[in-house]
């Protein structure tokens, strides 16, 4: 069976695909791709349906061998170089690794979650509907494990013979402000705390991960204390603890949760804020809800629209790719003219 | 604010927005069970309608939690259609199930029980009665999946959390943390006072079902000698719930 092996990889490297929804009411975190542009982007490269489950690299890259027969691959999401047998693959475009050939990832330039994508996914059980691995509960992945050198993930056989495609003229990420909704607590903040949070600039910690990016920057100031009694949270939710520096809750969030959320990032900015580095700033701006549902709808319309847009790679005429085509097919063999006469074998 | 049937003042459901895919229903903002009635039978309301775009629901101590797909869902007839059917809501207890949950109290299974006892001026003994009389309401699963966050702790053993969280308390502890009791489903890190350990795994992914406890379900703690805790943490694994359900 086909698999791709994983032969050197960063320790918060995992499997990720649209998230575990509909069990938040036992406490399970929905996960899932922390940047879902570029998750549906690597996606579409290889011909799957953008909610495929991937490759999560976190900062650092990896490299990866085609064991069983050959894979189609690609890469999105953060800016990482990707190599095939030693050889640039152009950005946005899937790779053929041919059996035994290594994959390398380059570490993030920009951004910090990258996506590689295999044609057909992998072949590999979910734990309640989802592949996304979840750190803190064990769930998903491999084994509940994030992945590891050495590990192998099964692929679909028959799926990697497919066009290699091109997606040009995509910017690596957007930037500007990240939008946020005021709200659901809001009203547990003084007026100048809002406008604080809406003027200045944060840096995300080095403490950001899955669960949450720690913001620094100027105290925000509860109006009315900062102990609520625990309720619902999401992604995306900005909560302030005692301390006054926000922290911005994502994917692997716990379910509740007791401090009060001054603001919430609109679902269309999760992935772009996701991708901003330790030590790299950002500002937010609010937006009503008629913003945040064009942004929503802009976004799903440009996942539908990621097919029709891919156009076929065109392969360079090397000496290599004129010798292995068959350039004499159509000859017949003289003793025997009413059968084609069996493509000549080209050695080289 | 509007006067319930039972004649405790109660406060008009809210809704708050959390950005462009979710909401919360609030009912109010203590731990109470009547405004926990509130927000479970609204849950149930909302999980039978299928409202167009209505993605999950997440019933809290205080709220529910109402997610939905912006594309999809049009958010003023969905509050307006939320408001309405909380207002309308019939004040029932909850209908949830109750557990009776084994319990091996103290030694390597409670590593706080004598510290606990000793600062409630109260023998072990003493303590585990207090704490196995009390019939506990489950207000919600939340934290990992399947913990317990449990009302009912007897206010004698109220008991501030520790100073010192701990790393990793093991899965099934039963724990209290200030006014609060819980069940912990799987090992994870706490700054609560563990009292004893139960062998019933509230969430076991190979289990059907996998997650046993519900929110609005009750449970009450049922203490047993040690010795049989091999036998039914074994009974566990192999898939049985050892959690008995009883009536109420």
């Amino acid at each position: 069976m086909t698999a791709l092996v994983i032969k050197s990889c960063g320790p918060m490297t995992s499997l990720q695909d649209h998230g575990r929804y509909g069990y938040q009411r036992f406490g399970v975190s929905p996960s899932g791709a922390m940047d879902r542009r570029g998750l549906a982007l690597a996606n579409a490269l290889v011909g799957n349906a953008p909610e495929t489950g991937a490759i999560e690299f976190m900062h650092l890259g990896g490299a990866v061998t085609a064991v069983g027969g050959d894979l189609r691959i690609a890469l999105a999401g953060a800016d990482c170089s990707l190599t095939v047998d030693g050889k640039p693959v152009a950005v946005h475009t899937s790779a053929l690794l041919k059996e035994g050939e290594t994959a390398e990832i380059g570490h993030a330039r920009q951004g910090t979650f990258a996506y590689l994508a295999v044609a057909g996914g992998f072949t590999i059980a979910p734990e309640l509907g989802s592949l996304s691995f979840h750190l803190r509960s064990g769930m998903g992945g491999l084994q509940g494990q994030p992945l590891q050198p050495g590990d192998r993930l099964p692929c679909q056989d028959g799926e990697q013979d497919g066009t290699l495609m091109h997606l040009p003229g995509e910017p690596l990420n957007d930037d500007g402000p990240i939008r946020v909704m005021l709200g659901p607590q809001d009203d547990y903040f003084t007026l100048d705390a809002i406008r604080t949070f809406l003027e200045s600039e944060y840096s995300v910690s080095p403490q950001a991960d899955r669960m949450g990016l720690q913001l620094a920057g100027p105290i925000l100031t509860h109006a009315n204390g900062f102990n609520i009694v625990s309720d619902g949270i999401i992604e995306g939710h900005i909560q302030v603890p005692g301390s006054g520096q926000p922290i911005v809750l994502m994917r692997d969030r716990q379910t509740a949760g007791g401090y009060p959320k001054i603001a919430t990032v609109i679902s269309a900015d999760l992935g772009r804020l996701a991708q901003i580095r330790p030590g790299e700033s950002v500002r937010f701006r609010a937006v009503d809800r008629s913003e945040a549902v064009l942004a929503a709808r802009a976004r799903k319309e440009w996942i539908a629209a990621l097919p029709s847009r891919l156009v076929p790679v065109q392969p360079a005429l090397t000496t290599e790719r004129l010798l292995a085509a068959n350039l004499i097919s159509g000859a017949v063999d003289a003793l025997n003219p009413q059968v084609p006469r069996p493509s000549v074998a080209v050695t080289k | 604010m509007t006067v319930s049937c039972s004649g405790s003042i109660v406060q008009t459901a809210r809704i708050l927005p959390c950005g462009d895919s979710a909401l919360s229903v609030e009912f109010g903002d203590t731990i109470d069970p009547d405004v926990n009635d509130r927000v479970l039978a609204l849950d149930e309301v909302i999980r039978a309608s299928e409202l167009p775009g209505v993605l999950e629901t997440v019933p809290t101590y205080r709220s529910l939690l109402v997610h939905f797909d912006p594309t999809v869902a049009d958010y003023d007839s969905l509050t307006h259609r939320l408001l309405s059917e909380a207002q309308s809501l019939t004040p029932q207890t909850s209908t949830g199930r109750r557990w009776k949950v084994p319990v091996a109290y103290g030694g390597p299974f409670g590593i706080d029980l004598e510290d606990l006892a000793q600062r409630h001026g109260l023998s072990p003994d003493a303590l585990i009665a207090i704490h196995a009389a009390a019939v506990y309401r489950i207000y919600m699963i939340g934290f990992m999946p399947g913990f317990a966050y449990l009302g009912g702790l007897d206010p004698r053993l109220a008991t501030p959390r520790r100073t010192q969280p701990r790393a990793q308390i093991p899965a099934g502890s039963i724990i209290v943390g200030g006014a609060q009791a819980a069940v912990a489903s799987i090992a994870c890190p706490s700054g609560w006072h563990i009292l004893g350990r139960t062998p019933v795994q509230s969430y076991a992914p190979q289990r059907n079902p996998t997650f046993l406890f519900a929110a609005g379900d009750e449970i009450v703690f049922d203490p047993i000698d040690p010795a049989l805790w091999t036998d039914l943490e074994q009974a566990a694994q192999a898939g049985e719930p050892v959690a008995e359900e009883i009536g109420r």
